[in-house]
């Protein structure tokens, strides 16, 4: 476990020296995703260590947004006098956003359907 | 008993309580999840942050204080982001198979959700700031944050606003997709990680593994596709 972890970790860092480096405008985990995915790609199968760190990481994934949440939710005067426009926008748009994409790749994605 | 307020005062103050009192939260407002039956409106992450929040209200604690404790927690959101190459990795003759149709689906959608929430700030009024801060708000945190910066809006607005919208976004999309009737897990994953980010993400992977995969490649695609598209298209059209 301590090795794939480990693994996580590399990957994580050279994906913030990257980004950092380069200013590309992803953040650092996500270019270490794309850096794990280029590792399964040539391994051509899961370790399953790896896979049980994966799981237990990703398991709790709800969880760690808590700590960011709970910032937010003390900085809400900041919504104060835009209240309205702003949560009518947000939910509206994001409606929309899960409506447009959801049947866009139904639509186009058929083809593809086994 | 002063040996036991000392001991409070001393726990209360370091890392331990509050990394615990985030956990407990947690598994507090998922048990009333689960109780529930899953009702959407039970959210986890929405009931432990008001836990979190009442507690820290009631005992007059800062957020940096809180923070301390709660860094460990927030910290491993980048070593799980890495991780999600592993449920990607399974799906990737599905993702090689559409996908045409998954970087059609996610520009649209990426766009869609920019346009139309600048849109929306606009006709009722808001502020060009105000629409700017909320133009980015279905992308990962730090990347929406850095994109409001770059663009003259409040970073720190915009980070509430992501949160708020992939709360929205894992509590009401499943429902949402359900309606349109969109069943096919990878179309639902693409979408929910599009407009809510991580928090849709880690949704969507406690439902389906193959949502799950789609909504984390979604949410990455979605964050570059947004920082690149974003500038171009205020400075075209504002």
């Amino acid at each position: 476990m301590l090795s794939y972890l480990t693994l996580i970790f590399v990957c994580q860092l050279l994906g913030e020296l990257i980004t950092g480096a380069l200013a590309i405008p992803v953040p650092g985990p996500v270019l270490g995703m794309v850096l794990l995915l280029g590792f399964l790609v040539l391994r051509r199968q899961v370790p399953e260590e790896l896979d049980r760190t994966a799981t237990g990481l990703l398991g709790a994934m709800s969880l760690l947004f808590v700590p960011a949440g709970a910032g937010v939710m003390m900085h809400f005067r900041l919504l104060g006098e835009a209240l309205v426009p702003l949560g009518v926008a947000l939910i509206l748009s994001t409606v929309l956003t899960i409506l447009v994409t959801g049947l866009m790749m139904r639509w186009l994605g058929k083809g593809a359907e086994e | 008993m002063s040996n036991l307020q000392e001991t409070w005062v001393y726990l209360s103050a370091s890392p331990l309580f509050h990394l615990t009192l985030t956990l407990v939260a947690f598994q507090a407002a998922l048990k009333l999840f689960e109780k529930a039956g899953r009702n959407p409106l039970l959210n986890p992450v929405l009931g432990a942050v008001l836990i979190v929040v009442a507690v820290l209200w009631a005992t007059g604690t800062d957020y940096g204080t809180y923070f301390e404790g709660a860094q460990f927690v927030h910290f491993l959101l980048g070593p799980a982001t890495v991780a999600l190459a592993v449920p990607l990795y399974r799906q990737l003759h599905r993702v090689r198979q559409s996908a045409l149709a998954i970087v059609a689906s996610l520009l649209t959608g990426s766009f869609v959700a920019m346009i139309s929430a600048v849109l929306l700030v606009r006709v009722m009024g808001g502020a060009e700031e105000i629409m700017i801060s909320i133009a980015p708000k279905s992308v990962t945190a730090p990347v929406a944050m850095g994109i409001a910066e770059q663009l003259g809006g409040v970073p720190s607005l915009t980070a509430v606003l992501v949160i708020v919208t992939g709360i929205f976004g894992a509590m009401f999309g499943p429902m949402i997709l359900t309606v349109a009737g969109v069943r096919d897990w990878s179309a639902r994953g693409l979408a929910i990680g599009t407009a809510s980010h991580g928090i849709g993400t880690a949704r969507a992977l406690q439902v389906n593994e193959t949502a799950g995969a789609f909504a984390g490649l979604a949410m990455g695609l979605n964050a570059l596709a947004t920082a690149i598209l974003l500038p171009v298209l205020w400075a075209l059209f504002f």
